[in-house]
């Protein structure tokens, strides 16, 4: 049911906490749109810190939850997302250690409605029940020798909409990790999406949204419009 | 009812305050003094949902004009401690501050609730104290988490107040004094959004759940907190969250 959650990765060290952040305009081509209007008001410059949101506990899906598209609204934009699962408590950590503080790797559908700012969009847009599912489960970090060249490909209604790679990050996982943890401790079971690329992928209702990401598998949901 | 968690003699403890004064009586029993336990956020929390200028004052002293909508930032469970924490202050920046809210605890599921029945899904209350270190400001959802979401900056406590023990949520004093001195005042009547409506609101959208919480906003006031202060965050009749600021040495930084 949309608004409980219920992940089914309970077994050390894959229970997820429910606490779930995303990272925004972490990938090259979601700064490349924003062009110039990055350095225009009301931004005035491109972010310097991480830029970091929270889907909320009433927003977590599993893989196969049909998610919602409330009442009015023709369609919703995709955020494909590389989720890093963290193992272990991870605070002020170096570079060169940040991936020791990682226990796997989960796909994040960071699913929002439509909108063109980033200044201070409404949590309406972003936080709804059902608008982050994860899975389709925890890859193990050892089955992922390579976080930082991994592709991510996005299908909507079986047609490949999206693909592109986490080469292209603004800050790579070790990076981000390392810059996050700066400022606010991970814990184990924490879930940091690193980043969509943009523009990003709509679906309407009717129609499966399929991410793919190799080593890791593949995060399925049928998205519905809601009952009035 | 004023019910506590608290950490004592090696265990986690709910507790609840005894008559006599500064004293604790845990659900086994003993009778602690409140300066010989470690206070916790006295809830189990859950999505922390915090609002910005939602007094009236305060939106004025930041130059900000009149909304349509309340709002409305998130916060991750990194960022609690409870009564008597303490939350450090980066060598670096030149302006953090506290900010006393009222927050407003979930006790019923809320899923398209209306404003009518809004209350019923409130189980109590507490007193937050929720930091920012305004240096940290960018124009990106704002504000940003590097702003709001640092460790230690959601200090909650020292109570869980009962709904059923608060008269009128929507008319309580609040106050701020840093080291015994007082620089914010101010009262939940003068809410922008006010409780029912919040509820309604966010209910639209998102599924609340017990445990849940809202941060209420806060009035004008805001001041800049120095490692070493203590400021203490009053909210009538649910009580004194104390909190004290530290530099970086105490974090081994």
């Amino acid at each position: 049911m949309a608004g409980i959650c219920t992940i089914p990765f309970d077994a050390a060290p894959f229970r997820l906490s429910g606490t779930v952040y995303g990272t925004l305009l972490n990938h090259r081509s979601a700064l490349a749109e924003l062009g110039e209007k990055a350095s225009l008001p009301p931004y005035n410059a491109p972010p310097r810190a991480p830029v970091l949101y929270i889907k909320p506990r009433n927003t977590l899906a599993i893989s196969g939850e049909r998610i919602e598209i409330p009442a009015g609204m023709p369609d919703l934009e995709v955020g494909a997302c590389l989720g890093v699962v963290i193992g272990r408590t991870a605070c002020k950590v170096s570079v060169a250690a940040a991936l020791d503080h990682v226990a796997g790797y989960v796909i994040v559908n960071d699913v929002s409605v439509p909108h063109d700012t980033f200044y201070r969009p409404s949590i309406r847009l972003k936080a709804r029940d059902g608008f982050c599912p994860l899975g389709p489960a925890v890859a193990r970090r050892s089955a992922i020798a390579e976080p930082d060249t991994l592709v991510v490909r996005t299908y909507v209604a079986g047609v490949l909409v999206q693909t592109y790679t986490t080469t292209d990050l603004v800050r790579p996982v070790a990076q981000l990790l390392s810059d996050v943890t700066e400022f606010m401790t991970l814990g184990p079971g924490d879930v940091l999406a690193v980043g969509a690329a943009r523009p990003s992928p709509r679906v309407r209702a009717g129609e499966i949204v399929d991410i793919q990401i190799d080593g890791i598998g593949t995060l399925s949901n049928p998205f519905a419009a809601a009952a009035l | 009812m004023r019910r506590a968690r608290v950490a004592y003699a090696g265990a986690i403890h709910s507790a609840v305050a005894h008559e006599e004064a500064n004293t604790l009586l845990l659900a086994d029993g003993r009778r602690v003094a409140g300066t010989d336990v470690v206070w916790l956020p006295p809830f189990e929390v859950g999505t922390i949902i915090a609002l910005g200028l939602n007094y009236a004052d305060h939106a004025k002293e930041l130059a900000f004009n009149a909304q349509e909508e309340p709002l409305v930032f998130l916060k991750g469970p990194g960022s609690l401690i409870g009564h008597r924490g303490v939350t450090r202050r980066p060598a670096d920046v030149k302006f953090m501050h506290y900010e006393c809210e009222l927050a407003v605890i979930i006790g019923r599921r809320a899923t398209q609730v209306r404003r009518a029945a809004a209350m019923e899904h409130v189980a109590g209350y507490c007193i937050a104290n929720d930091y920012a270190i305004r240096d940290y400001l960018e124009n990106w959802y704002r504000p940003n988490l590097r702003v709001k979401n640092r460790d230690g900056g959601t200090v909650l406590g020292p109570w869980f107040v009962d709904a059923a023990d608060v008269a009128d949520p929507a008319n309580l004093g609040l106050r701020t004094s840093v080291n015994g001195k007082v620089t914010q005042q101010g009262n939940t009547r003068d809410l922008i959004f006010d409780i029912p409506y919040l509820i309604e609101y966010l209910s639209s959208f998102m599924t609340l759940a017990p445990g849940d919480v809202i941060l209420t906003g806060t009035p004008e006031g805001v001041a800049n907190v120095m490692p070493g202060d203590e400021v203490a965050c009053e909210i009538d009749g649910l009580g004194r969250l104390v909190n004290t600021i530290a530099a970086d040495g105490v974090f081994g930084r």
